[in-house]
């Protein structure tokens, strides 16, 4: 099934990025196939999140292009930003507003309104197992109802691209684990492709696509599988820790 | 889900347009509803000014009559047009205020993933910042017409226009200066160099004639001052009447803070990348 699909969701090349004299990012490439899970592995401060702000065009690539279904962020930023769903690290709900006019804003900001926004809200938030909170603030849910109320956002315009950056930070073991089964799903069930971005080894498995990121460098790419083998390691934590060379990542 | 290059219909239709607009006016209405002490202060602030501070003066400060006035007016009067103004300040400023504190928060990066054309979604913005003004701007006026302040009840509609284009002049200038925080006590900064200068700097309080007589460095500086111009403009228009050099004013500066904003939040330009992060 998992044949490899000529256009690839993502497709990261040669990206470098900086801040001033402080680099960030060097020489990153990856692709992210379609209806793939693929996970980004990196400690605190490898990188990801400029990755993710490059990729979601919060600022431009300085080197490098980032396409999304062959369509460029730089060049074609509508058309790359319509097939992407994103979920920050950061929590972005308003959490003045109920649930559903959360969702209802994201459609407006998609475009889509009226009687389709509600029914698609309805429907994301039902696949979300929290359609009886629509109507509460968005204050009141926990942080594990927050990530997937944001999963479901993140939805509503259909992307075919999901990228979550460190999703299940801050959350509990119960939470980590239905968030991850609950994506894995999507890419199964409906094809999405998502690059999942965490430090948490325990979340990724060995038929998932790696991207090792260290210090702003890829370090290594391939299925769990592969990476392991081909670091003469006996799993992903002790090859994780002979690539970087440092501590491992600390799992949960 | 073999789909070769997935091809989305290029860009929006108008109507699309219309439903993001609204989606980001109704946001902005909903949270400024929801934010009950926003609401409250944002009415305390004019009328604390009007109600305690005007009356004390009404005896030290005599107006005589000049345009747009054809009477002697009590200082009451005089000082509206300025605290409306003040208001729309303190809203843009304060818009600008949540940008930082959405920007915290990722709400603004929401605003800047959709697919729309990023230059709209921060007009977009600036309207709805804009329409929460001018709500608050009536319901200080109501308040202000039942303690005796009585412009012409036409001026009440003909200010509507130049309440529109000095509360998006004035929520440009906190666009802009949002792109420039990094933090959010910065606002204690904002306060400090920018509301108070452009408050007391102004034709708010005082007749601009009164200034010149004491210190013709300070008419100077009033004269400069945009937000001068935004108050003039407010208190011909509530006397149904336009002031021709105001309305050029203000419409300058309106475009050019507008497209300053617009280039601090071009991701080419990377103003905001600067901060890092992000």
């Amino acid at each position: 099934m998992n044949v490899a699909l000529p256009v690839p969701a993502l497709s990261v090349e040669a990206v470098s990025h900086s801040y001033g004299a402080r680099r960030a990012l060097h020489d990153v490439s990856l692709t992210v196939p379609q209806a793939r899970f693929t996970a980004l592995l990196g400690l605190n401060g490898a990188g990801k999140t400029t990755l993710f702000s490059l990729v979601t065009r919060l600022f431009q690539t300085q080197q490098g292009s980032i396409s999304v279904l062959g369509h460029k962020v730089a060049r074609e930023p509508g058309a790359a930003l319509r097939l992407l769903g994103v979920v920050f690290q950061a929590r972005t709900l308003d959490l003045d507003l109920s649930v559903m006019n959360n969702l209802l804003y994201h459609a407006a900001l998609h475009g889509i309104g009226g009687r389709e926004a509600r029914a698609r809200a309805g429907t994301v938030l039902a696949e979300a197992g929290l359609a009886d909170r629509a109507r509460e603030p968005a204050r009141l849910l926990s942080g594990g109802q927050m990530r997937r109320v944001e999963i479901a956002r993140a939805l509503l315009h259909r992307p075919r691209l999901l990228v979550l950056d460190e999703p299940t930070v801050g959350l509990d073991v119960a939470s980590r684990a239905a968030i991850l089964r609950h994506v894995r799903g999507l890419v199964r069930e409906r094809g999405v492709a998502v690059l999942w971005a965490t430090h948490l080894l325990d979340e990724i498995g060995t038929s998932d696509d790696v991207v090792v990121l260290h210090q702003g460098r890829v370090l290594a790419c391939g299925t769990g599988g592969e990476v392991v083998a081909a670091s003469g390691a006996a799993d992903l934590r002790a090859a994780f820790t002979r690539l970087t060379g440092g501590e491992p990542a600390e799992a949960a | 889900m073999t789909a070769q290059r997935t091809v989305p219909p290029d860009g929006f239709t108008l109507g699309q347009f219309l439903i993001c607009l609204r989606g980001i006016v109704w946001r902005e209405a909903l949270r400024f509803v929801q934010q009950r002490e926003r609401f409250v202060s944002a009415l305390v602030r004019p009328l604390v000014w009007l109600f305690i501070f005007a009356a004390g003066f009404r005896q030290i400060l005599g107006v005589s009559i000049i345009p747009p006035y054809h009477t002697y007016v009590l200082y009451e009067e005089y000082v509206t047009p300025g605290l409306i103004a003040m208001i729309q300040l303190f809203n843009g400023m304060q818009s600008s205020l949540s940008m930082v504190y959405d920007r915290e928060m990722g709400n603004m990066r929401m605003l800047l993933v959709s697919p729309f054309p990023r230059w709209f979604l921060l007009v977009a913005k600036l309207l709805a910042s804009t329409a929460v003004s001018i709500v608050q701007v009536y319901v200080f006026l109501a308040i202000a017409w039942a303690w005796g302040i009585e412009p012409p009840p036409l001026g009440l509609l003909t200010v509507l226009p130049a309440l529109a284009l000095s509360g998006f002049m004035l929520g440009a200038l906190g666009m802009l200066l949002s792109s420039a925080i990094r933090q959010l006590e910065n606002f204690a900064g904002v306060m400090n160099f920018v509301i108070f200068p452009m408050f007391f700097a102004s034709s708010a309080l005082y007749p601009l004639w009164l200034v010149r007589q004491s210190s013709p460095v300070v008419y100077a500086i009033c004269r400069l001052n945009p937000f001068t111009y935004a108050i003039e403009l407010i208190r011909f228009a509530l006397y149904g009447e336009v002031d021709w050099p105001s309305l050029a004013v203000v419409t300058v500066m309106t475009l050019l803070l507008t497209a300053g904003a617009i280039l601090a939040y071009d991701p080419a330009l990377g103003l905001i990348a600067r901060r890092g992060g992000g």
